[in-house]
């Protein structure tokens, strides 16, 4: 893993910025407008299920007892440290360790990789159940039991919040690859690290929603 | 103006922190589930998960040492989404149940 380039890498600031620090701050602000869309459209998934959750509580508890809160936590885990690690590389950039960055970003890499592993396995195993959104639901669930008849609107919410979530993860991802590209071309140090920190907010946001869908998903009463 | 080269750098220390707190509060959030206290345990779930989320946002996303700029818009899409919630809550709270459960 070497970074030793021959000609140092130099970031041109586009002709029509005053400076880099006016570039860096521009890209920030543009990416933080992209961020808020994305708390909006997350927002409005978060506005249904609190309404459908009010309206039939028993259904929200009964869903939630299918989901498996270990397999929850890990993935709670996992994103957590990965977005310590997205941190990091900002900061060893910022100190110029361009080693360290490109560690940083790889174990970030592998994180999302860990996260979209233990979600494919919740998935196949909710699939082979028949545990699906909508009429596609045909889990022989005990009839009589409390809450069962609308269990088909909890994994709509489930599938789609955690489906939108997940391809989230998967955008992080080919953005942190690109990250790991340009790292080992040497792109990055104190001078210019704005891919990084770009990159890490969209990140840092999709650990965000992950905190919120958890408790949501996996711990209701 | 000052360059690039001149902003904050937030001390490994805290981001070390930052994670071990943010581990510490998972833990609770697990524990809290375990216990039944009716309605609460959604308000418990989602203090601890807003406790989680100023964390992040103030140090992973640098919104305490940032320009005020980025902190104003974040709060105007919660403040948006408030909106949002508040009157969808008051269509659905208000109207005459007919049939089927909204």
């Amino acid at each position: 893993m070497s970074t030793a380039n021959t000609t140092e890498y130099h970031h041109h600031t586009a002709h029509h910025f005053d400076s880099a620090d006016a570039e860096y701050r521009a890209s920030k602000l543009g990416l933080w407008v992209f961020l808020m869309t994305e708390i909006l459209m997350f927002g409005g998934l978060f506005v249904g299920y609190i309404i459908y959750h009010q309206k039939m509580p028993e259904t929200f508890a009964a869903g939630s007892k299918f989901l498996d809160w270990k397999l929850g936590s890990l993935n709670t885990v996992i994103l957590i440290f990965s977005s310590l690690t997205m941190a990091l590389s900002i900061y060893y950039a910022q100190i110029g360790k361009k080693a360290m960055v490109l560690y940083n970003l790889y174990i970030t890499f592998f994180c999302g990789v860990g996260f979209m592993v233990v979600k494919s396995i919740e998935y196949s195993h909710k699939i082979h159940d028949g545990l699906l959104p909508g009429s596609l639901f045909h889990h022989a669930a005990e009839a009589g039991s409390a809450g069962v008849a609308h269990l088909p609107i909890y994994f709509s919410f489930y599938f789609v919040m955690t489906g939108l979530h997940g391809s989230h993860v998967l955008v992080g991802m080919g953005l942190i690859a690109w990250l790991i590209v340009r790292a080992h071309k040497g792109h990055f140090g104190p001078q210019y690290y704005t891919p990084l920190e770009c990159v890490g907010l969209f990140w840092h946001l999709v650990d965000l929603i992950w905190i919120y869908l958890f408790p949501l998903l996996y711990l209701v009463g | 103006m000052s360059g690039p080269n001149e902003h904050h750098i937030v001390p490994l220390k805290t981001f070390l922190g930052v994670f071990a707190t943010l581990m510490f509060l998972t833990v609770m959030t697990v524990v809290v589930a375990q216990f039944h206290f009716g309605a609460w345990n959604t308000v418990v779930a989602m203090a601890i998960a807003s406790l989680k989320a100023f964390f992040v946002l103030a140090y992973f996303m640098h919104l305490k040492y940032d320009d005020k700029v980025f902190l104003v818009g974040f709060l105007l899409s919660i403040f948006f989404l408030i909106v949002m919630y508040f009157f969808s809550v008051l269509d659905i709270s208000t109207r005459p149940v007919l049939n089927g459960i909204l």
